[in-house]
């Protein structure tokens, strides 16, 4: 599974005041752990934490790389902050571009932005593109699973790999009201994303935000990871430094055949899949 | 209409294990051979992405076979007693690029041999050939513990490839492969599950995965080659999708195997054929079958076999 470490983000209050004391060693160490704890990228949002969003990623990018190379995943749902860590960032090993809707009641045009922003990103670089229109955030099946097609169609038509596609299908928290049957919604919306394209897209999902303000979140993460890799998720935001989910991560691509039982299945999991 | 691009395309790759030190690198072989490398499956993607050229490497015995048919002795029988003259024998008239140097005298059931036995025709081939050395044990736990460290030491800086660590008797081959720098064989029996755990307890002892051959047993034509065949076709695409645990070159064992079968050795059965064709068509076949699941390195005995084979990776590989 590609897993894209969610911790370097100006939401986390750590972060926020390393952003505010430009301590490039929080960072730094951040990036380090989250490396070894078996992330594939490390997602980079500025959050919140500074007013100029574009210095800050800048900032942010460079500090990361000072200490590893792993792929970065930047985080903006602004197209100007992705181009301005575009500008600093060494994306030879891979780069995703973290996340466009369909189009803005705002910016009709904002999925091709991405897209050309990935292309001069290069060959390796990717984009997640969430099932979201002008409309807003759709709740049922059929609206999630006809914008997805609408997003691969722009990408076909761009000659946009499907490789290079994520499509995340917005995970909302569970304890919303009347929130509770989205889960299963997300789940019947992949069954047929899948099918979209061949080779198929990536289906990716912001997991942490499902337990948002409920109990028993690690729980609640874990086990909709798991249901979800089952319809066809291969990649996920996650907190890569919780290891009963990575350990969830590990047995459910183990169960589901995608990596070889073997009595350490477990231990080596994270150093198997180190590019 | 333009034919479509169909090749799949993988992201992770086959290590490579270069077998035999020469003279530059502190050893006294006078070639190596390097396996592996292949970042596709056998005949898919492009030439780049092939592996290195497969070899056959030669099984040479440290004791007179008693049990070998005539069929298969007749080319050996003047060399039986002399291992050193049987490799050399492989190398000079039958083009082999490497040498197995088979302990089966060692073992308890058979004649029992001691490790000073044992040491002196790893001495004894390594001064009469310069291509590198497979040294494989006689299969009793006990007596290869015994035995192998000393044949370890014997050869000790000539790089060579040496087994097999079991998931149950990994330790001692392990270390001495470790101190002495050879690369290892890993045996698991036609277990990929197990075959993994073995990777990963002899890499847990510090022991690079970058220097290890893996061996899933094998089966011949007609006795379970299609089990051989699909461990190594998994552990290819294990390979390719990225699994470090399973990205090792592979060994088997195609001349002991087929010439255990019936159709091999039996004499008398006069509508199979002429006998004396019947064991190299079978250890040919065999071994022609598992290159085609990403074999790197092949056992054989036979020297028309051999040469079928090497005939074949020739025609197939006409570019290296």
């Amino acid at each position: 599974m590609i897993l894209i470490a969610e911790r370097i983000n100006g939401m986390f209050t750590d972060v926020k005041k390393a952003i505010a004391e430009k301590d490039k060693q929080v960072i730094g160490e951040l990036a380090k752990k989250q490396t070894e704890a078996g992330a594939t990228y490390l997602d980079v949002n500025v959050g919140t934490a500074a007013a100029d969003q574009e210095g800050t990623m800048q900032w942010l990018v460079e500090s990361i790389q000072e200490t590893c190379t792993t792929p970065l995943c930047l985080d903006s749902q602004k197209p100007g902050v992705i181009a301005a860590g575009l500008k600093v960032i060494n994306a030879k090993g891979g780069v995703i571009l973290n996340s466009t809707p369909l189009n803005k009641k705002t910016d009709e045009e904002i999925m091709d932005k991405y897209i050309e922003m990935a292309e001069q990103a290069g060959p390796k670089a990717s984009i997640i593109a969430l099932t979201m229109d002008k409309n807003g955030v759709p709740q049922d099946i059929d609206t999630r699973v006809a914008i997805a097609a609408e997003i691969v169609q722009k990408a076909m038509e761009k000659g946009f790999d499907s490789r290079r596609l994520f499509i995340d299908t917005i995970v909302l928290p569970v304890k919303v009201p009347n929130a509770q049957v989205q889960p299963c919604n997300i789940l019947a919306a992949m069954d047929q994303i899948k099918y979209l394209a061949d080779p198929a897209p990536h289906m990716t999902v912001g997991l942490s935000n499902i337990s948002q303000g409920a109990t028993e979140r690690s729980l609640i993460n874990r086990v909709f990871l798991a249901m979800a890799a089952s319809h066809g998720l291969d990649s996920a935001i996650v907190d890569v430094l919780d290891e009963k989910l990575m350990n969830v991560v590990a047995t459910a691509e183990m169960l589901m055949n995608k990596q070889i039982y073997s009595d350490s299945f477990l231990k080596v999991y994270t150093s198997v899949k180190k590019p | 209409m333009a034919v479509p691009e169909i090749a799949e395309s993988f992201t992770g790759s086959v290590s490579r294990v270069t077998i035999g030190a020469t003279k530059d690198s502190g050893g006294t072989r006078t070639s190596t051979v390097t396996v592996g490398g292949a970042r596709n499956v056998v005949y898919g993607g492009s030439m780049e992405e092939t592996s290195e050229k497969p070899v056959i490497a030669m099984d040479v015995l440290d004791s007179r076979p008693e049990d070998w048919p005539d069929a298969l002795a007749e080319a050996y029988k003047d060399v039986f007693d002399s291992p050193g003259d049987w490799a050399k024998k492989c190398v000079e008239e039958f083009g082999a690029e490497l040498i197995c140097l088979k302990f089966e005298g060692i073992h308890p059931d058979k004649k029992d041999l001691d490790a000073s036995h044992a040491v002196k025709i790893t001495e004894e081939v390594a001064k009469a050939v310069g291509v590198p050395l497979v040294l494989w044990g006689c299969g009793n736990d006990e007596k290869d513990n015994q035995v192998m460290p000393k044949v370890s030491g014997a050869a000790k800086g000539e790089n060579c490839l040496i087994g097999t660590a079991k998931e149950d008797n990994y330790k001692a081959l392990t270390a001495i492969a470790l101190a002495d720098g050879h690369n290892l064989i890993t045996h698991a029996p036609l277990d990929i599950n197990i075959a993994k755990q073995v990777n990963i307890l002899v890499s847990d002892m510090g022991f690079p995965l970058e220097r290890i051959v893996t061996f899933q047993a094998t089966g011949a034509l007609g006795y379970g080659i299609e089990y051989a065949y699909s461990i190594q076709e998994r552990q290819r695409l294990a390979a390719l999708g990225g699994d470090k645990m399973m990205a090792m070159p592979a060994i088997c064992d195609v001349g002991y195997e087929s010439w255990r079968a019936k159709e091999a050795k039996l004499v008398d059965a006069p509508g199979w054929g002429a006998a004396g064709d019947r064991g190299p068509m079978w250890e040919a076949t065999t071994a022609i079958c598992l290159l085609q699941a990403g074999v790197d390195i092949i056992r054989m005995r036979h020297p028309r076999a051999a040469a079928t084979v090497k005939n074949f990776i020739n025609q197939i590989r006409k570019k290296d």
